[in-house]
């Protein structure tokens, strides 16, 4: 009886001692640097972006960088007008939207709302596997296989070789993953309470589906659209590949043209002279990039903080 | 209005079993998915069809060229991005599950550094991974001066999957029930013994699942490596942190731009490997959350 009531005795006086516990402070500082590495990595960012930025637009006035529509600085002469690759990084973006959305949706609907489990525990990995293909491999693809294809099914587009449909179709493939499994993510959060009270009201399944759990996860699902958003207007390789890297300014995308993306891993593998300031444009059209997505997510964030529907 | 149209639709619903359109609905929602699992199933169709002439010991043994593609390799590619991997996987993944520690159970939501650190990490997750290739250029390689070696591109790359893998760690260490960590502070454990003992062994399965499937996206991206001088040909594998080296996809990238047909059959093959590793660990993911995945 003794020898067991010691080790109890003694440990509980151990713990009701005043001395503070210096390890425990070790280990929380230790964990903190750790979180304050990615707090880092933004500052690291925005210091590689905005002294290369500041002197670009020392040489290259704001007025000839957005209110020209020439772009070409690596030609020479060079042009600085930014809007072609502008718009064609939207334009891109929207062609992979309106593919990605529609289709990352009804997939999210019916693994969340119509799958059985066993359905649902063989859908979802495939659904990681699309998610883990390397981009390279959609811009392959969008090249060799898509564009063909198009251009023999229909040859009134006279697409070029390289054309910014194919990639955009591609960049639609490679975020419906995205779009899918977040949505997905948040419906599946919707409590089962409001699906049967829209039951018990004699509602079917699709206008459950429609008018009580897609409006009830909203805000999860604008926020994965934003994602997908940020995510195809930053793709690079796929862009690289089989949007090409001409850039005239145009709206049809049956043309080649270059993105914001595409435009810095040319310049940067190799294409412009370091402290040129073809070379200074690289970080330049980066900022431009890298505000456009930091605006997007923190727009995002903002939603999601306002309109979140918080159950239990 | 609103009073008349609720026990309409409710008597159109509870009618004759299923409306057509219900069956309409289900039809559209479940080919959505499959076309784009189709189309999974289409590219992989594709690109082993095509690359199935080049598969072969030739194809890990030589070295690249943009000369010979019948006799190139990716042997420098390969070994490259495994370099690139085992560096990323040593700096990323112990550094992501600390700070998904500190997120989770150190960290005062209500603190501004905290509420900073939370935002911080979702703004980075969404950031291309071109604009880390800026990070690497202008901060690691260029201001570090650790040059366009090994040791860069695993420095960019870890800091581009930081963000994946502290979401998923977070992700299983929430997992764990707050019971365990009362049932053990109950006991006279200290906060970080029951963080040690009790709250990693739990979630240490979702926190593998997670950085596998972080890694996995490192070994694809090809983007940042772009920025870092691994575009130009190297024909000799990397023999150490500091020594200059290419990886696997922009192997492959440099095959696509070239012209000849025969080099896109090498780039089929070389994208065979490279699918064949992601699958590899994506299936062991998997496996590892389906095995070991605890329910509360």
């Amino acid at each position: 009886m003794a020898t067991q009531q010691q080790p109890t005795a003694r440990g509980a006086k151990s713990l009701a001692r005043s001395r503070p516990r210096y390890g425990e402070h070790i280990v929380k500082a230790i964990l903190l640097v750790a979180a304050l590495i990615s707090v880092a990595t933004t500052l690291g960012i925005v210091a590689a972006l905005v002294e290369p930025t500041i002197e670009f637009f020392s040489e290259i006035s704001f007025a000839d960088f957005f209110g020209s529509t020439t772009w070409g600085p690596l030609f020479s002469p060079p042009y600085f007008g930014v809007w072609p690759i502008i718009v064609a990084t939207l334009e891109i973006t929207l062609i992979a939207i309106v593919v990605a959305v529609p289709l990352g949706l009804a997939a999210a609907i019916y693994l969340s709302e119509y799958a059985s489990p066993r359905v649902r525990k063989i859908f979802k990995p495939v659904l990681e596997v699309l998610a883990g293909v390397p981009t390279v491999v959609f811009g392959f693809f969008a090249l060799v296989f898509v564009t063909p294809l198009l251009q023999s099914w229909f040859p009134f587009l006279n697409l070029e070789a390289k054309n910014a449909l194919a990639a955009g179709l591609l960049v639609g493939v490679m975020i419906i993953p995205i779009v899918a499994s977040l949505s997905e993510d948040s419906m599946a959060a919707v409590p089962n309470g409001l699906r049967e009270g829209s039951y018990a009201l004699g509602a079917s399944k699709m206008l459950t589906s429609v008018r009580v759990v897609v409006p009830a996860a909203f805000s999860g699902i604008v926020a994965a659209i934003i994602l997908a958003i940020s995510r195809a207007a930053g793709e690079t390789m796929i862009v690289a590949i089989a949007g090409g890297f001409r850039s005239e300014f145009t709206f049809n995308p049956a043309n080649e043209m270059s993105t914001m993306a595409a435009f810095i891993a040319q310049a940067g593998s190799g294409d412009a002279s370091a402290g040129s300031t073809a070379y200074k444009t690289i970080f330049a059209v980066g900022s431009l990039l890298f505000i456009m997505t930091f605006a997007m997510n923190w727009f995002s964030a903002r939603l999601v903080q306002k309109y979140r529907e918080v159950y239990e | 209005m609103a009073v008349l149209s609720t026990p309409r639709s409710a008597v159109q619903l509870a009618g004759k079993g299923r409306p057509l359109r219900e069956h309409l609905f289900r039809i559209a929602l479940l080919s959505s998915l499959v076309i784009a699992l189709g189309f999974l199933a289409l590219l992989l169709i594709y690109v082993v069809q095509e690359g199935w002439p080049r598969i072969s010991p030739t194809l890990w043994e030589a070295m690249p060229s943009i000369r010979r593609p019948e006799t190139a390799g990716v042997q420098s590619g390969i070994v490259g991005t495994l370099w690139i991997i085992g560096l990323t996987a040593l700096m990323a993944l112990p550094t992501g599950v600390l700070a998904a520690i500190y997120l989770e159970e150190y960290a005062d939501r209500t603190k501004w550094y905290n509420k900073i650190i939370e935002l911080n990490i979702s703004n980075l997750a969404a950031v291309p991974s071109i604009v880390y290739g800026i990070l690497g250029l202008g901060i690691i390689a260029r201001w570090l001066e650790f040059g366009f070696t090994v040791m860069t591109g695993a420095m960019t790359v870890s800091l581009l999957v930081l963000p994946i893998v502290i979401i998923s760690a977070r992700e299983a260490i929430r997992a764990v029930p707050p019971s365990i960590r009362e049932g053990s502070l109950a006991l006279g454990a200290t906060q970080w013994q029951t963080i040690y003992r009790q709250v990693l062994p739990s979630a240490i399965p979702g926190i593998a699942t997670g950085s596998i499937l972080a890694l996995s996206r490192a070994i694809g991206e090809a983007a940042p490596f772009l920025m870092l001088g691994a575009a130009t040909l190297v024909r000799f594998n990397p023999e150490g942190v500091w020594s200059s080296f290419t990886v696997l996809p922009i192997q492959i990238y440099s095959f696509i731009t070239q012209s000849r047909e025969e080099f896109h059959v090498l780039a089929s093959a070389a994208i065979v490997i490279l699918l064949a590793i992601l699958l590899l660990m994506n299936s062991i993911a998997i496996w590892l959350r389906n095995r070991y995945q605890k329910r509360w």
